[in-house]
């Protein structure tokens, strides 16, 4: 495997319980600086569970618990004396359904930078708010509306608007779940696209159930399978290059699913 | 049409005219359901309109209470009742809605939590007699607040709590976990979710129910005539520790007079009562279908 990148985020011997039940069994893998990598596999194997550790996002269900490691330029997120709330600025997420606020297209992005402490102008925040939406190439179709409702913008638009959203506030990382899978295939390649244009300056990882759009965007590719005692907790059977994954799998279960013969 | 004639199978019954025919009876019979509720309540707003028009007038108003019907008014019931709103409004308001959001927002999901939240679920649905009973013994005799309009207004805070706290609560719960979540990822902390989203979200639901919580109370009568408001009043009240009557009271009072002319000018009162009621529930339903965001 090509090791010459720049680890971002590593998971070391993860397990991750709800209640009694170990919903991911000793994961470690990891995330590449300026690379996208995805998460692909059966529906249930614990894909979303995985990558919402990487925000501390699943510590949002009360019964979820996690063992293990999950390094972030190497320091251990899930360490008591970091803030959830500081690995969440600087590890965005977009999420599976397009969930803008009910605010102005404006006001969606700024309120992330004034949280997190934006004290500039007036102008200078519209500066910021202009470029997050051209990062997410939404600038074109929203600059004469920026005081409209997020709500009123096509599905599309609103997952755009999302992902503008979290780059606004320059996070190093940003996990997508299934950010395309609500969407018709016209905005599936623009948002493709989009996640081509911003791996130059960010760290992208993706949960996909779509495996074409695994091989179009990613260049790392983590598959995960359900295993374990009864099959019942997930865990990451294979991780490579994306052009490995998908032409010569090392594992058989790997070369079933991603041909289609079950999953 | 042998195909159609194929599908005809004993074991089936394919008689598509009496299926038809069995859900036409069944709209008929919930129509006639909802023409007696409209036609009885028509037949109420009839019969209150022809008794009452004669006696509407603006003399209603601007006189206290009398022995002499053509001289009898409303004005000392209309600002009790107003007084009662707002010393009501000014108690129930801030602690309903206070706390509906500390039960949804805050409060940790233990034993304590719930049983909280049950017993005002079922206060919701105890009898406005019962709050009555408590303002009588509590504010009135206790405290010594006296038949007062404070001790009314406690007893009427009392009612409504924890109907505010329960659409409070209902109204939280609907913005979707979606939207937590997406400012929870952007950095934010669970109270700058609260007070930038969930609490303006839910504003316009919040305040519909309270509108519905205080038209109830306008209405209500029972608890107030217990705690002793069934008096003649012919002064306006000054204060929150002045004696009181309100527009229900003083209706069932000229109701219970012997002479028909007082039951016109009850009827006049009920029309006034239904058109503050209206109001109140129109803006509310303005309100609702206005600023409430549909997710």
């Amino acid at each position: 495997m090509d090791n010459n990148h720049n680890i971002v985020l590593e998971t070391q011997n993860l397990n991750i319980y709800y209640g009694d039940f170990l919903a991911i069994k000793d994961v470690n893998f990891k995330v590449f600086r300026n690379q996208i990598t995805a998460i692909i596999g059966p529906s249930g194997c614990g894909k979303s569970t995985l990558l919402r550790s990487f925000n501390r996002m699943n510590e949002l269900v009360p019964t979820a618990r996690s063992e293990g490691k999950i390094l972030f330029n190497g320091e251990d997120i899930n360490d008591p004396s970091i803030d959830p709330v500081e690995v969440r600025r600087r590890i965005g997420m977009v999420f599976q359904k397009p969930n803008p606020f009910p605010k102005s297209i404006y006001d969606n992005i700024a309120w992330g930078l004034k949280i997190n402490g934006f004290r500039g102008s007036k102008s200078e925040l519209d500066d910021l708010v202009e470029q997050a939406l051209r990062g997410a190439a939404l600038w074109d179709e929203v600059k004469d509306k920026l005081d409209q409702s997020g709500l009123s913008l096509s599905g599309g638009q609103q997952q755009r608007l999302c992902i503008a959203r979290a780059i606004a506030i320059k996070p190093e990382v940003i996990l997508m779940d299934e950010p395309a899978s609500a969407l018709d295939p016209i905005a599936t390649l623009k948002i493709e696209d989009l996640m081509r244009e911003l791996k130059e300056n960010y760290t992208i990882v993706i949960v996909t159930h779509n495996m074409q759009e695994a091989a179009r965007v990613s260049d790392y590719t983590a598959m995960m399978m359900l295993t374990g005692e009864g099959e019942r907790s997930g865990t990451v059977i294979e991780f490579d290059r994306t052009d490995i994954i998908f032409t010569r799998p090392k594992d058989k279960r790997t070369e079933d699913y991603i041909t289609g013969r079950f999953g | 049409m042998s195909t159609l004639t194929a599908l005809r199978d004993a074991t089936f019954e394919r008689d598509l005219s009496l299926r038809k025919l069995k859900g036409k009876v069944f709209e008929i019979l919930a129509f006639f359901a909802i023409l007696l509720g409209i036609a009885m309540l028509l037949t109420l707003l009839i019969d209150v309109f022809l008794d009452g028009l004669p006696w509407l007038s603006t003399r209603l108003f601007t006189e206290f209470p009398s022995r002499f019907p053509e001289k009898a008014g409303l004005r000392s019931a209309l600002q009790g009742s107003i007084w009662l709103m707002f010393l009501t409004a000014l108690m129930a308001i801030p602690a309903g809605v206070g706390a509906g959001v500390y039960l949804e927002e805050f409060a940790p999901q233990n034993r304590i939590t719930r049983f909280i939240e049950i017993n005002v679920a079922n206060l919701a649905g105890v009898p406005s007699i019962i709050y009555g009973l408590l303002g009588l013994g509590l504010f009135v005799r206790q405290l010594g607040l006296g038949r007062t309009l404070i001790a009314g207004a406690m007893t009427m805070a009392l009612l409504v709590l924890p109907i505010i706290i329960v659409t409070t609560r209902e109204a939280i719960r609907a913005v979707p976990r979606s939207v937590r979540h997406a400012a929870l990822a952007l950095g934010a902390t669970d109270w700058e979710v609260s007070r930038d989203h969930v609490l303006v979200y839910s504003a316009p639901a919040i305040l519909t129910g309270v509108i519905l919580a205080m038209s109830r109370a306008i209405g209500e009568t029972a608890p107030l005539i217990t705690i002793g408001a069934l008096t003649y009043i012919a002064f306006d009240p000054k204060g929150p520790f002045d004696i009181f009557t309100v527009l229900p009271i003083q209706i069932f009072n000229w109701v219970s007079l012997p002479q028909p002319d007082f039951h016109g000018l009850a009827a006049a009162g009920i029309i006034i009562l239904l058109v503050v009621l209206l109001s109140m529930n129109a803006l509310a339903i303005w309100l609702r279908n206005r600023l409430i965001i549909r997710w």
